[in-house]
């Protein structure tokens, strides 16, 4: 071995060595001078950037959702409030399996389908990484503790909590109150972003969407520092934000349920109102539907169900049915005949069941025609035209009036327009004439038109909301005030710009409205008086009541009986038969409510509306009397 | 050359302490390793290197038998077999022992005979360098197998291989690397070196690790945030804060003068390592010597280029401060033979 050794030039190899181990530790020391160099660019050059940068990271601005405004009744029950939820919420990143954990989740949970679908969309979204996804919506107090009891068997499971429209009392205000929905995208381009950074529900009916702006409030930020996983290690100052508005509604809780109990499972809708200021005691269009729903989110089957239903839940018939009115409409012709001269108190006619008009054949009935009896009235005057509803007078009255001038004096009702404050999305109605029938059916006003016009019926539409309101204008002779829905608040409200006040009915003088309240009131009072004397409602609530009250019974046809036949319920289909109506106001000298009701396809106005209207002021009005 | 060694692990330990977010567990874990680490050192800087140049073609044989093993029975983790996992035994990686066996084999047959290289000896010193190398990189663990070539390749450097050769070398490297591209690579392979050139491509994917690396460094600034102070750190934005990317801890918490004090203790280290190189006496303990002081060098500048987006992100852990045991000990070890080759100069 030593002998090979000697045979190498170690000499040389020596310096071979030390050759390239000088070089190479000059070519370490390039790279480490090109590592110093890049060091040098990171730390010094472009410190800031990375400083920046390095903050962007860790500091989070985060918009915080404002509690949204509570919204009271006249008493103080809460109607709309707020509660918290809990969402259970995966973090996709650190979670290996996820069908496994799911399936684990579902053993301590219910997930539906429909969750799991939902969870995968969201999950598409873009998101930061270790950004939770939310699974399941709304847990319940029970899942929340099974959770947590398994929490450390579910890594990447968070459970998050926000606070969310709650309405205590389900579908009870649903129409009155309206709801709140969810933000979507579309709402998101017209909502200020800013003030909507935070926010997930907004508005969408009712007084929820006309005072939304001030129910909102005003979102507030913190900076927060958090880590890579989207955790909060720390706030690092915080602006909270304001709450919204707290606002009281003219709304009386305890009429609300008594007419809601009062129509039953009928479908229909009662709108009551303090002729005093207009506030709206009471709104309720039935069926209803849950308005929590909305909020923690509907499911598709069940949104189908409600959205398709022939008894249409989500319809405010309020406001948005419009219904002939039928004899409800008499007194406005009444009113509307004397202001013009047409008629006199004193003046009156013979009723044989049927009118006709100068050189037709046709025939129109009084509403008590049946086959084989002629069923008129009588000598009938205006007060007898109202108690008993004849329609032969009003077929009369209407031929003496022209109708764009009935027209006009229907309007200063508020029929055919919009005059309430606060409610947002009410139907016009329609009080036809001329010009409206040559626009919208190419035809001339024939005096046939006139006739059911007279009676409340043709092309005329109004809606229960509208209804009340005429009935409100006669409670207080002819004096305005428009529907509303606010009682107060605490600060002065944005969108509460109430329009200007409209003027009082023109044309009757203070003894016609007196007359008219007296034949309103025989038609609930005037009873014992034998066969065609009686007031059409007395029959059916006349007695035991401890006040006066003025009414007017209600018919609207839904489809046309041809001439000679008779109105038989029982062939008709469900929804095809008539609708019917009663308004109503009381105490009659100084009323404190009036009221207007209408039952689909109920029959006649005064047997089945009448009942639920004498239900409702019985309601508002006994506690008050018994007070006294 | 031991003081200076213990100034790096002192430090090194510091910032793990700090990077481990005051885990006193982890941090007496690795407290721990390090004074087995230094212990196994103290061991092997005592055996004469004589006995090295006996034991070594057997220690290479050994663990080319293992490499051989991995492939075939190793424990698969994360995708790749790098493991031998003998009952009774620690788990260990085959690979790590062949950063030592190869150059020591290298360097064993260059020892008698004359250098500079024949090309036929070159051609021999170049199969002993791939199979190993090969092996490793069929685990695949590209990282190492490219160290254990390096390690391999700084001996022939070192024995005097001809310029005209090493400049054919890398002629048919660069004529090569477009295959290499499309058909050597992985498809997460190439990805890393992509991203490398634009890590904003995709920023919460594959540029996360080096955006925020960089990030954490460039914010440190010239001083630093402070010890224990740095955000990127401790609110995990740094991925593997612990191991390969704890120097981007020390560039946010302790700035600029705290990696320059760190990069100055390693060019000492590789500067008095082949200093000893040199004044060996024999042409194996100067192989061996120079080798495993090039190999440190080469992986701090890997890990430092790596980190501060210079080069692609390949698994390579900063030499005497990451977190972990294997690392540790073979550098140690190898530091422990290069004080042996200079307490040994007789022969």
């Amino acid at each position: 071995m030593a002998s090979k050794i000697s045979l190498k030039d170690n000499l040389r190899e020596r310096q071979i060595f030390f050759a390239r181990a000088l070089l190479l530790f000059l070519v370490a020391l390039c790279l480490i001078a090109g590592l110093v160099f890049r060091l040098v660019q990171l730390q010094i050059w472009e410190h800031e950037t990375y400083q920046t940068r390095s903050d962007d990271n860790r500091i989070q601005v985060q918009p915080l959702a404002p509690p949204r405004g509570l919204i009271f009744d006249r008493h103080g029950v809460l109607l709309a409030d707020n509660r918290p939820i809990s969402s259970l919420a995966m973090v996709r990143e650190r979670v290996p399996d996820l069908d496994a954990l799911i399936q684990q989740l579902a053993s301590l949970v219910t997930i539906t389908e429909e969750d799991v679908v939902g969870f995968e969309k969201r999950l598409e979204r873009a998101r930061r990484p270790f950004e939770p996804v939310a699974l399941k919506l709304n847990l319940s107090e029970e899942e929340i503790a099974r959770l947590a009891v398994h929490r450390h068997e579910l890594p990447g499971v968070e459970i998050t909590t926000e606070l969310v429209r709650n309405y205590p009392f389900d579908g009870l205000f649903a129409h009155a109150v309206g709801s709140v929905r969810r933000v979507t995208e579309d709402d998101l381009r017209k909502l200020d972003e800013v003030r909507y950074s935070a926010t997930r529900f907004v508005g969408k009916r009712g007084v929820e969407r006309f005072y939304e702006q001030s129910l909102h409030g005003e979102v507030g930020y913190q900076r927060v520092e958090i880590d890579a996983h989207g955790r909060i290690r720390q706030v690092l100052d915080i602006n909270p934000p304001v709450a919204g508005q707290n606002i009281s509604l003219q709304l009386d809780s305890r009429l609300q349920i008594s007419a809601t109990a009062a129509l039953g499972e009928r479908r229909g809708a009662i709108v009551a109102i303090d002729p005093r200021s207009g506030g709206v005691l009471a709104m309720v269009s039935n069926p209803a539907y849950n308005p929590n729903l909305f909020v923690t989110g509907i499911g598709d089957e069940e949104y189908r169900l409600l959205s398709s239903s022939r008894d249409t839940p989500m319809f405010n018939r309020a406001i948005n049915g419009q219904y002939a009115p039928g004899s409800t409409f008499k007194p406005l012709v009444g009113l509307a005949a004397l202001s013009m001269g047409a008629v006199s108190w004193e003046d009156h006619i013979e009723d044989k069941g049927w009118f006709r008009l100068p050189g037709q054949k046709r025939i129109y009935r009084d509403w008590s025609w049946r086959v084989g009896n002629s069923g008129g009235q009588g000598t009938v005057d205006l007060r007898r035209a109202i108690y008993r509803s004849s329609n032969v007078y009003f077929y009369d009255l209407a031929t003496r009036m022209d109708v764009d001038d009935l027209s006009r004096f229907a309007q200063q009702f508020g029929l055919g327009q919009r005059t309430a404050v606060d409610i947002p999305d009410t139907s016009s109605g329609l009080v036809p004439n001329r010009i409206w029938k040559q626009g919208a059916k190419g035809e001339i006003w024939y005096p046939g038109d006139s006739l059911n016009m007279g009676i409340g019926q043709g092309d005329l539409l109004v809606t229960p909301l509208q209804l009340a309101t005429m009935v409100t204008v006669i409670a207080n002779r002819g004096r305005w005030v428009r529907p509303r829905m606010l009682l107060s608040s605490d600060r002065p409200l944005v969108e509460f710009d109430p329009p200007r006040a409209l003027p009082a009915v023109q044309g009757p003088t203070p003894e016609d409205w007196e007359n008219m309240v007296d034949a309103m009131e025989d038609v609930v009072h005037r009873g014992n008086k034998g066969y065609r004397q009686n007031g059409t409602a007395w029959a059916h609530i006349g007695r035991g009541i401890a006040y006066r009250m003025a009414g007017k019974s209600g018919t609207a046809q839904v489809v046309e009986i041809r001439q000679g036949e008779e109105y038989d319920e029982e062939e008709l289909d469900e929804y095809n038969r008539k609708h019917a109506w009663f308004i109503a106001f009381a105490p009659a000298d100084e009323p404190l409510i009036a009221v207007s009701v209408l039952v689909e396809n109920g029959g006649g106005g005064s047997s089945v509306a009448a009942p639920v209207a004498r239900e409702v002021l019985d309601a508002f009005l006994l506690p008050q009397l018994a007070n006294r | 050359m031991l003081a200076v060694l213990f100034c790096v692990i002192g430090y090194g330990l510091v910032v793990l302490y700090s990077a481990v977010d005051r885990n006193m567990n982890l941090f007496s874990n690795q407290a721990m390793r390090m004074g087995l680490a230094l212990l196994l050192m103290v061991v092997a800087a005592q055996i004469h290197p004589r006995v090295y140049l006996r034991w070594t073609p057997l220690a290479y044989a050994g663990g080319l038998v293992m490499l051989l093993l991995v492939l075939l029975m190793g424990v698969e983790v994360k995708g790749s077999r790098r493991w031998l996992d003998f009952p009774g035994l620690p788990r260990f990686q085959p690979s790590e022992l062949m950063k030592l066996a190869v150059p020591m084999m290298v360097a064993w047959y260059f020892h008698d005979r004359p250098l500079p290289p024949s090309f036929k000896d070159l051609c021999v010193a170049l199969v002993i360098i791939v199979i190993p190398a090969g092996c490793i990189v069929l685990q695949p663990d590209l990282g190492t197998g490219i160290l254990v070539a390096g390690a391999g390749l700084a001996v022939v450097v070192l024995a005097g291989i001809q310029w005209r050769l090493i400049g054919y070398a890398l002629l048919v490297l660069a004529i090569s690397a477009p295959w290499v591209w499309w058909y050597g690579l992985q498809d997460y392979q190439r990805l890393r070196i992509l991203t490398l050139f634009d890590p904003q491509s995709d920023p919460l994917g594959a540029g996360w690790n080096i955006i925020q690396s960089t990030t954490a460094i460039g914010s440190g600034g010239l001083y630093g945030k402070g010890l224990f102070q740095g955000t990127q750190s401790h609110l995990d934005f740094l991925p593997e804060s612990q191991t390969d990317f704890i120097i981007a801890v020390i560039g946010e918490e302790l700035g600029l003068v705290g990696i320059l004090t760190l990069l100055a203790l390693y060019l000492v280290l590789i500067g008095r390592g082949l200093y000893i190189a040199t004044q060996a006496p024999h042409t194996f303990q100067r192989l061996l010597a120079g080798a495993l002081i090039l190999t440190f060098f080469v992986y701090v500048f890997v890990n430092v280029g790596m980190v501060s987006g210079l080069l692609p992100v390949v698994g390579v852990p900063l030499p005497l401060v990451s977190y972990g045991g294997t690392s540790a000990i073979t550098l140690l070890v190898s530091f422990g033979i290069i004080m042996a080759v200079r307490s040994h100069r007789g022969w």
